[in-house]
Formats: C-alpha cells, sequence, structure tokens
C-alpha cells in the first residue's frame, strides 16, 4: 500500500533517523559523523536540560488541569439541547479555528505592557510567562476537548440518569456517579490527546516569550529548536527529540494503561 | 452515526418504557436544575473566547497613534480599514494563495492515500493489515517536533527545501493518522451485509469501495477534509524549517515575520490575523454541522 509507505516514509523512518543522528555530530551541512554517546551524555549534565524537562512537565500538569476541569464541564454542560447551547458552542468553537500562530500573535498584543488589556509586563516575569503559556493553551484547545466531552456525554444512557433519579440520586451525585464514571474513556482519550499536544506548545513560546524570562518557559521543543536550528547544533538537537518521542509514546502508553483501557483503541472511540 | 441527527432531539428510544417521569421531562429537568451553576459557568467562559476577539477586531479598526493611548477594549472612536490596507498591499495576496495551495494538496494527497487505507483495514484481516494500522495508531502519538531533524536532513536530500512540496508532503504525512482513524471509524459502521449483497450482484471490490463504502462514509471523509485543510491552513513549524525565501512563504510565517516587519503597529499587526482567520472561518460557517459532528460522532458507540 503506498498510503503506508508514504506515511511511514515522513512519519515513522524519520523516527529511527532522529535516533541515529543523536550519536552523530551535524551541522546542518555535509554529513553527520558519528560521534557515539557524547550528545546524550551531554543531555545528561545539561542544567539547562534538566529545566526544561521540569518546565515541560510543569506545563503539562497544568494545561491538564484547567482544560480537563472546564472541557469536562462545558461538554457535560453542552450536550443537553437548549437552543442557546448550540449557539454558545458554535461561539466556544472559534478560537479552536485560529492558528497557534495567530493565537500567539493575538495575545502577544494584548499582552503587550504599552498596548494589552493588563499594562504590566506579564511576559517579562517568570510565573507570569508560564501561565500565560497555559491560559493561551487552554484558550485554544479547550474548544477541541470540549467538543470531545460532548460527544462522551451524549452517548450516555438516558435510562441510567432515570435510574438514579427514581433511587433518589441529586444531580451532583449523579454527576459524579453516572457522567464521570461513564466518561472515563473519554477522559483518557482527551489526556492522551493533551498531552501529546502540549509537549508542542511551541509556537506559543517561539512567538510569545522565545523562551525567556531567561529561560524560563524553554520547554523541550523549544529547547530542541534552538540547539537545531539556531546553534546547528543538529545531534544534540536530535537527542533531545529522541528523548521527546520516547516521553511522549511511554506517557501516552502508561495513561492508556492506567486508565484500565488495553489498547490504544480508545482513541478512536472517543473521538 | 450521522452527524445531521446531532443537534436535533434523539428518537426516544425508552418511549415504550412507561416508567414515570417521561424520558423527555427527565433530561429536562436534569439540566434544568444545574442551570444556575453551570449556566454562570459557560457564561464566564464565553466572556474568556469573546473579549479577546473582540480586542482583537476593535483594536485592528483603529489607528496606530489612537490604539496606543486607547484601551483596546473600548470600540474604536473613529474606525478605519487602514491597517487593513497595510497588510493587503505588503503581499499578502501572496501568502494567501501558497496557503491555499498548501492546503488543497494535502487533502488532496491525504484522501487519496486514506480512504483506501482505512477501507482495507476494515474489510481484510491479515497480518499486514493489522500491522498497518497500529502504525498509524502510534502516529497519533508521534509529535511533529520531535521529526523536524531527521526530516530536514530527509527534505533537503530530496532537493525540496524551500518549495512548497517541502511543507506538503509532511503536512499530509502528518494528518494521516487521525484520518485513517476517523475513516475507520465510520467504515466499520457500514454493515456486513450491504457489502455481501453487492459480492452477490458480482461487484469488484473496486466498485465496492466506490458504490458502497464512500458514499456511506461522507461524514467520515468531510471530517477528515476539514481536519486535514485546518492542519494545513495553521501549519507553522514545517514551513518555518523547510522554507526559507519568500516564494514558498505561507500564511502563518508571513504573520510570524509581520511582527518585526509591523514592529510596534499593533494595529496592523492584529488586522493580519483576523485577516489570515477569515477564509478559515468561512469554511466553519459554511461546514460546521460536518466539523462538529464529525468530531464529535465518528465512533462513538
Amino acid at each position: 500500500m503506498p498510503g503506508v509507505l508514504f506515511f511511514a516514509f515522513f512519519a515513522v523512518v524519520p523516527m529511527g533517523l532522529a535516533f541515529y543522528l543523536s550519536f552523530t555530530s551535524w551541522d546542518g551541512l555535509g554529513d553527520p559523523r558519528p560521534v557515539g554517546l557524547d550528545n546524550w551524555r551531554k543531555l545528561i549534565d545539561d542544567d539547562r536540560m534538566v529545566q526544561s524537562l521540569w518546565l515541560t512537565v510543569l506545563l503539562t500538569a497544568a494545561s491538564w488541569v484547567f482544560q480537563t476541569v472546564i472541557a469536562l464541564l462545558l461538554g457535560v454542560w453542552a450536550a443537553g439541547r437548549q437552543r442557546n447551547r448550540a449557539v454558545l458552542s458554535a461561539i466556544f468553537f472559534v478560537p479552536f479555528l485560529l492558528s497557534s500562530t495567530a493565537i500567539a500573535l493575538l495575545f502577544y498584543a494584548l499582552l503587550d505592557p504599552n498596548f494589552g488589556i493588563i499594562r504590566e509586563n506579564i511576559l517579562g516575569s517568570s510565573s507570569g510567562a508560564f501561565l500565560a503559556i497555559v491560559f493561551i493553551g487552554g484558550w485554544q484547545f479547550i474548544p477541541f476537548h470540549t467538543l470531545i466531552y460532548q460527544g462522551g456525554a451524549r452517548q450516555i444512557p438516558e435510562v441510567l440518569y432515570q435510574a438514579a433519579a427514581i433511587d433518589g440520586a441529586g444531580r451532583y451525585r449523579q454527576f459524579f456517579s453516572i457522567t464521570l464514571p461513564q466518561l472515563r474513556h473519554t477522559v483518557t482519550t482527551s489526556t492522551v490527546l493533551l498531552v501529546v499536544g502540549s509537549l508542542t506548545y511551541f509556537e506559543t513560546v517561539l512567538i510569545l516569550t522565545k523562551g525567556g524570562p531567561g529561560t524560563d518557559t524553554a520547554i523541550l521543543p523549544y529547547l530542541m529548536y534552538e540547539a537545531g536550528f539556531k546553534s546547528y547544533d543538529f545531534g544534540y538537537a536530535s537527542a533531545i527529540a529522541s528523548f521527546l518521542v520516547v516521553a511522549a509514546t511511554g506517557l501516552s502508553l502508561i495513561l492508556v494503561r492506567l486508565t484500565g483501557f488495553g489498547s490504544m483503541r480508545s482513541t478512536r472511540e472517543g473521538m | 452515526m450521522s452527524h445531521d441527527t446531532l443537534p436535533r432531539p434523539r428518537p426516544a428510544k425508552t418511549e415504550e418504557r412507561p416508567t414515570p417521569p417521561p424520558p423527555q421531562r427527565r433530561r429536562k429537568h436534569w439540566t434544568k436544575r444545574g442551570n444556575p451553576v453551570s449556566g454562570l459557568g459557560s457564561v464566564i467562559w464565553l466572556a474568556i473566547v469573546v473579549v479577546p476577539i473582540y480586542a482583537m477586531l476593535s483594536a485592528s479598526l483603529t489607528s496606530q497613534d489612537k490604539a496606543l493611548t486607547g484601551n483596546p477594549l473600548n470600540p474604536p472612536t473613529s474606525p478605519t480599514l487602514d491597517n487593513y490596507n497595510t497588510v493587503l498591499n505588503s503581499g499578502f495576496g501572496h501568502l494567501l494563495s501558497n496557503t491555499a495551495i498548501v492546503a488543497v494538496a494535502v487533502v488532496a494527497i491525504v484522501l487519496g492515500l486514506s480512504v483506501p487505507i482505512a477501507y482495507v483495514a476494515v474489510r481484510t484481516r491479515n497480518r499486514w493489515s493489522g500491522l498497518a494500522f497500529r502504525l498509524f495508531l502510534l502516529g497519533v502519538a508521534i509529535p511533529a517536533q520531535a521529526v523536524v531533524v531527521p526530516l530536514y536532513l530527509l527534505i533537503a536530500k530530496l532537493n525540496l527545501y524551500d518549495s512548497l512540496l517541502a511543507v506538503i508532503l509532511p503536512t499530509a504525512a502528518f494528518a494521516m493518522p487521525v484520518s485513517v482513524l476517523v475513516l475507520v471509524g465510520t467504515l466499520r459502521d457500514v454493515s456486513e451485509d450491504l457489502y455481501e449483497a453487492m459480492a452477490l450482484d458480482g461487484a469488484s471490490p473496486q466498485r465496492m469501495l466506490f458504490q458502497l463504502a464512500i458514499p456511506l462514509a461522507k461524514g467520515g471523509i468531510s471530517t477528515v477534509v476539514i481536519f486535514a485543510a485546518l492542519q494545513a491552513w495553521n501549519g507553522f513549524l514545517f514551513p518555518l524549517i523547510f522554507t526559507q525565501s519568500d516564494g514558498p512563504r505561507v500564511l502563518t510565517l508571513g504573520l510570524f515575520n509581520y511582527v518585526s516587519q509591523f514592529g510596534v503597529n499593533i494595529p496592523a499587526l492584529l488586522a493580519s490575523v483576523v485577516l489570515s482567520g477569515i477564509p478559515i472561518f468561512a469554511v466553519y460557517l459554511v461546514a460546521r454541522r460536518a466539523l462538529v459532528g464529525g468530531l464529535m460522532g465518528v465512533g462513538g458507540k
């Protein structure tokens, strides 16, 4: 099947190639030169890498909490059927249509200390810049996850709520005893997509903070971009990239296992 | 599940159940009681979504000197289209046509390849198709960031660097996993009996694909089209790394460059953001049902 080959050539082969390149030194011109474990040794010793890893984990965790809570509540709410919900849901979806670049620029303008809504240098403080990135990620992707939860919530059989009502369960009881457990596969799906997605908050960082202030928002993908396409140290960049692939795949697999869903099939079922 | 039916009340399967209270009422009751809290929450979120968009529109209509003195939340006192003129006169059309070429090409490649793949994955059960399917599942978890360095090597070796193809090919490849998953989800819903009936009539596999599977999978296909187009339209990383000159520059990269080009001319910058969103917003208005329904409904059982 040519399709499989095409995909393999541009996505799977490069993954292997990234691993190979991580054992070489290459400046983007000429041919890669094998250097053994040098890049990996450098990776382990690099203070920036440690900071960056910690930052990436923190960013992912913060994004998960922010996006999952809001998307879950909005999704369940939007699964109802009144007219204003349809209209509001349509408006809620708009941020997802804009590119990350456009959104980063929009907030670049709105957070500008001379121009913006809040005339303070938010991006100049490290916690401010971090929170701004979490917020902007949520602004962009909550619509998408809301949609996933909305779809999930609509699949919950009505009968369950009827039975619960007969047993005298209140609204909150129903939410925690029926809605949440029934949505657990949806939560898995959304979480996997979210975790993999937040490993790639690259545009926002590049446009908004350039990793700053200092290196306080230099997440792993940004560090990799700097190493490769700014310092032309492609071997080292590949080591970071390989680490990223392993972390992302490992994390997705763990998440899928932990939530008791034996195969990645949930990705499809939840969508 | 057809997306057309989503916003309408679903046929109450429980109708024959005499259990009081009747289903319709029950649901209403359930949502009504949630209204104060969740209603308030949704209004707050509405503000969070709308305020930045409103500020962007209003600022893009404000002249530069006024923008620096006023608050972007105030409506523009003397709206002007100057910012839009500035942007349109700085090569915006070129960016737009490049982006359109990329989007169309990506959609064509993705559709041409993932429809047959999904069809084969659903219809045949052997080791190879299973393996291929698993490969695509894995693909969902590959962050594009992680492979840009080796892709850069491949693109350079293929002599594609700094061309539109350098953007189109990897973008299409990365849109494939989700497309295949979505299409497999839809094609699974096509009943086996229909295939058997067609086979009895002596139809070839190709005929079954084109006359049965594709027409019945329209919902999934339109989702894939819109999703791939969205990815191509909004992609940033591949253009950033695989192109450098003005020739193959696409919209997102153009926006990125406007930051330095317009400097502190933030209203012009915002006008360019608005302009970049208009085409995709127009598609959204037309194809909202297909997009939302497709994302929400596919495989949702």
